[in-house]
């Protein structure tokens, strides 16, 4: 029993050992493999594993803020979360599916048919731009393939004020239209790109290495003074109300920069919230439309037939008896003015004065001094959608085209046009670009009119809104006015429509050293009354009364009491 | 053989004082234990996302599973010996009552629930089958008669494939290879070894009509991971990303980012080993492999220092059984192998695979402990 047992023993000694030499190879052959594994060929392995957890991400770069010309914010962009769903990674319960779907105010049903509908994609919106409360929610759901995403969302402070001059961006930031369309390169500024960690539920680890800084946005500072975009918009408003009118537009330009003081728009939308509105509603009236502008030219062709030197300030025209027949059409006044000079040309508005100047030009000439005050060119602010207006070719003109051409027929303009017409006027006879973007330095112009004809031009303004004018009602106390109003019938197909009118008033102030100028353009008034100097003069003289004493403009026209208070 | 020992159990009175005074207790084993265990901690933290609160639980089955070591260890080769039927049968009807009774984990019914704490018979048997086996064959004289050959072979596969049936593959493995390592130690014939592995073999394509839908998916994917990357495959294929991951040196700790950002599955458990490999790269799961070989090595001197057949049976089948573990799981995780569930031994989370491994270890210190008082 004993020799047995050790013989025995001996050979489970002898296997043991046997065993013992196996199981050290199989470690071996487990430390190759490993070796094989991590050392020698993990290229694949951790090219694989990267593929699962690191992306490429792109960060959204900080839009630019648009302000106005002191700095007040027209348009800024907050950072908000958009929420998303991999439908190829969501693992949620029909329960939470319901929860997720009370917390976005969507149907569960709905998301279920998306994700269903979108089982080949990784990436779906379930909403843009959620509020923070619901991305805190969402957030505290922790369900499976459901993430977020950082973005933007930009904001107007202002509202409807500027709504149609600052336009504003899509859902991808990207600007539409306006101001954000125009300056869409400067204020997008560059995405940058980061290599993000994810984790098995598709979210992103926090941190993460910056591959590419994004660069934020320019902030654009506009010449728009708020101040007085807010006035204009109410006075515009206001008289489109009173009125009844279809729309209208007004601009204020600065005389000394060509800057672009105010410019809006009735009706006005809501840029924040544009659910509903068609894209004409976001059409900026003031530099995409054209009108005719009636009697506002005639100014320019009391300044083509001085330059002429064909008349002066004493030369008399004879409009009797108040209808004038061109080629047989009849031109008429609205009563017999009887023999007036330029000044009351002016200040009466007759039609037959400045069609008889204008026959007695060269078509030519007449078409070069419009072209001179900027009509039929663009006004170098090239906004978006901006037009030139019509300035047909002379040499097409017939008799009657060059009679009705004097008091503003047969061509058209934009408002913002027609202001820097009067700019021209303002500025001794200087003709600018204008602007949208703050400048500091007077711009350059082309000297068109001397200084003299416009002096005597701007005389025969002021009479305008004085007793017996037509423009009284855009007077402005203590300070004096150089203006014209205008009321044009519609042109519609086939002709002129009867009782369709767009009133008009362009105005200078203050007109012995002028700084604004200002046009207003109220389309089709229906409740009564339709002439220019009714229905838009009023505006001029509201929003310039306020701009005055906003822009400290040292008044011109003290009644003599108050200018000995002034002097002592 | 038995006057021998019944010779060494006196006087009396010296058997009391060494029980009274002093521990069995092995130091180097216990020493390598401890600095496995210890590492497996700080593993368990960085792969349990963490969290204190989960290895704190580990550490109470640590704790307990000590105390089942320490009790061992102290208890006679002898008496487990005279227990061995009874702990074979006890752990038979356990088998059987799981069958009917069990509770359900993870698609498995693996489970007893006796009111105050769960209990897996299979482990019981994972020690119960050696140590029949053992005491079985070292009743006569070695090598075995072909008779009793067979009977210990059926004491194997009753419990095997009952454990397979739960289902538990990688058990049902880990107790059939504790148990054929008895029968390889106790001297059979090469004949008879090599008839049987023609057996087995043969006996291969018959198993795959027996095995679950999801072990036969498990072959299936073993030989071909990549045929279903999202789906069966997905455990292999981010274990080995992770594994790659971890290159010469690893991502150091806490910074595996297939781990730490829950790529890779049951990280915790089963694929521990991926996680290791990630972070200490492939130094960390070298230095990791060969303390598994100094621990078995260990094991296998005190079975060629033990002084009876049962003795060296059952160490010898106890330490092998433990490497055994170790290449299953990383043979697992590195796409060796087929994914059987068989954790990691010392480091995987866990409790019920904790005790009854340091159990193992309690006989082989008294095995080793208890020699002196069995030879001059």
């Amino acid at each position: 029993m004993a020799r047995s047992s050790k013989a025995n023993s001996h050979v489970a000694v002898w296997r043991l050992n046997l065993l013992r030499v196996m199981f050290v190879s199989l470690l071996l052959g487990l430390i190759w493999r490993l070796a094989d594994i991590q050392v020698m060929n993990p290229d694949f392995l951790r090219y694989q594993g990267d593929a699962r957890h690191v992306r490429q991400v792109p960060v959204a770069a900080h839009r630019g803020m648009i302000l106005d010309r002191h700095g007040e914010p027209l348009a800024i962009s907050t950072p908000v979360h958009s929420i998303w769903l991999n439908p190829q990674e969501i693992q949620a319960t029909d329960k939470e599916l319901v929860q997720l779907a009370k917390v976005l105010n969507l149907k569960s049903k709905s998301i279920k048919k998306k994700i269903e509908q979108n089982n080949g994609r990784e990436f779906i919106y379930l909403k843009r731009r959620a509020r923070p409360e619901v991305v805190a929610k969402v957030k505290a759901l922790d369900i499976d393939g459901v993430a977020l995403q950082r973005e933007y969302k930009r904001y107007y402070p202002t509202g409807e004020v500027a709504s149609h001059l600052i336009g504003f961006t899509n859902i991808d930031d990207i600007g539409q239209e306006g101001l954000e369309l125009m300056h869409d390169t400067v204020l997008t500024g560059l995405s940058g790109l980061k290599r993000m960690v994810r984790d098995s539920r598709g979210n992103y680890v926090e941190g993460g290495e910056l591959l590419k800084a994004s660069k934020a946005g320019q902030n654009i500072q506009l010449s728009i003074d708020l101040r007085l975009q807010h006035l204009s918009y109410q006075a515009l408003k206001k008289a489109v109300i009173k009125n009844r009118a279809k729309s209208g537009a007004a601009v204020v330009l600065d005389i000394h920069t060509g800057e672009v003081l105010a410019m809006v728009n009735q009706p006005a939308f809501n840029p924040n919230n544009r659910r509903g509105l068609k894209p004409s509603d976001f059409r900026n009236r003031a530099v995409t439309d054209l009108f005719e502008p009636g009697s506002t030219v005639k100014p320019f062709t009391v300044t083509s037939g001085i330059k002429s030197g064909k008349y002066d300030l004493n030369s008399i025209i004879n409009t009797h008896p108040g209808i004038f027949k061109v080629s047989g059409h009849p031109i008429r006044d609205f009563r017999d003015y009887g023999e007036i000079n330029l000044a009351t040309l002016i200040q009466k508005s007759s039609n037959i004065g400045a069609s008889k100047i204008a026959l007695d030009m060269e078509p030519e000439q007449l078409w070069q001094d419009f072209a001179s005050f900027g009509l039929g060119e663009a006004t170098g602010a090239y906004f978006p959608g901006e037009v030139i207006g019509n300035m047909p070719d002379p040499q097409s003109w017939r008799k009657l085209d060059r009679a009705t051409m004097a008091y503003g027929y047969g061509l058209s303009t934009s408002a913002l046009q027609l202001a820097r017409a009067y700019m021209v006027l303002g500025s001794g006879g200087i003709l600018k670009p204008v602007t949208f973007i703050k400048t500091e330095t007077s711009t350059q112009g082309r000297k068109q009119f001397s200084s003299d004809t416009m002096q005597q031009v701007l005389a025969m303004m002021e009479k305008v809104v004085k007793s017996g004018g037509t423009g009284t009602r855009a007077a402005v106390s203590n300070y004096r006015v150089a203006g014209k109003s205008g009321t044009a019938k519609k042109a519609t197909a086939g002709g002129y429509a009867d009782k369709r009118y767009q009133s008009v008033f362009a105005g200078i102030i203050p007109a012995s050293a002028p700084r604004l100028a200002m046009v207003v353009m109220v389309d089709e008034p229906s409740a009564g009354e339709y002439y220019g100097g009714a229905v838009a003069a009023p505006v001029f003289s509201q929003v310039m009364t306020a701009a005055m004493r906003l822009l400290n403009v040292t008044p011109d026209d003290l009644p003599e009491t108050q200018l000995q208070v002034a002097q002592h | 053989m038995n006057s021998d020992i019944t010779d060494r159990r006196n006087p009396q009175s010296w058997s009391l004082t060494r029980s009274l005074f002093a521990i069995h207790i092995d130091a180097l084993l216990f020493i390598l234990l401890l600095t496995v265990l210890g590492v497996g901690l700080m593993i368990l933290y960085s792969a349990g996302d963490q969290n204190t609160a989960l290895l704190i639980r580990q550490l109470v089955r640590m704790g307990t599973a000590f105390v089942g070591l320490l009790i061992l260890a102290n208890i006679h080769p002898d008496r487990m010996r005279d227990m061995a039927y009874w702990l074979y049968g006890a752990g038979l009807i356990l088998l059987i009552s799981v069958l009917f009774f069990g509770h359900e984990g993870k698609g498995a019914q693996r489970w007893l629930d006796l009111g105050f704490f769960r209990f897996q018979p299979s482990e019981l048997m994972k020690l119960a089958v050696p140590i029949l086996v053992a005491t079985y064959l070292a009743e006569r004289p070695l090598p075995p008669t072909f008779t009793r050959l067979v009977v210990s072979l059926a004491m194997i596969i009753v419990p095997a494939l009952l454990i397979a049936k739960q289902p538990d593959l990688g058990t049902s493995i880990l107790i059939a290879s504790s148990g054929l390592i008895v029968i390889f130690l106790s001297g059979i014939s090469w004949s008879l070894i090599i008839g049987f592995i023609i057996a087995a073999a043969s006996a291969l394509p018959v198993l795959w009509y027996v095995m679950h839908d999801y072990q036969r998916q498990r072959v299936l994917t073993f030989l071909n991971p990549e045929s279903d990357p999202l789906g069966a495959g997905y455990h292999i294929i981010q274990s080995k990303i992770a594994i790659g991951s971890g290159g010469l040196f690893g991502r150091g700790w806490l910074e595996g980012t297939q781990s730490q950002l829950a790529f890779l599955p049951e990280r915790s458990t089963d694929f521990i080993f991926s996680v290791i490999a990630e972070e200490f790269g492939l130094m960390g799961v070298g230095l990791l492999l060969i303390s598994y070989l100094m621990i078995a090595g260990r094991g296998l001197f005190i079975a060629s220092n033990a002084q009876t057949s049962f003795a060296r049976l059952l160490a010898g089948s106890i330490s092998l059984t433990f490497l055994v573990y170790v290449f299953v799981n990383v043979g697992m995780v590195t796409g060796l192998l087929p994914v059987v569930g068989v954790p990691l031994p010392l480091v995987s989370y866990g409790g019920t695979s904790m005790v009854t491994l340091l159990a193992g270890f309690g006989i082989l210190m008294s095995i080793h402990t208890h020699r002196r008082m069995m030879s001059p």
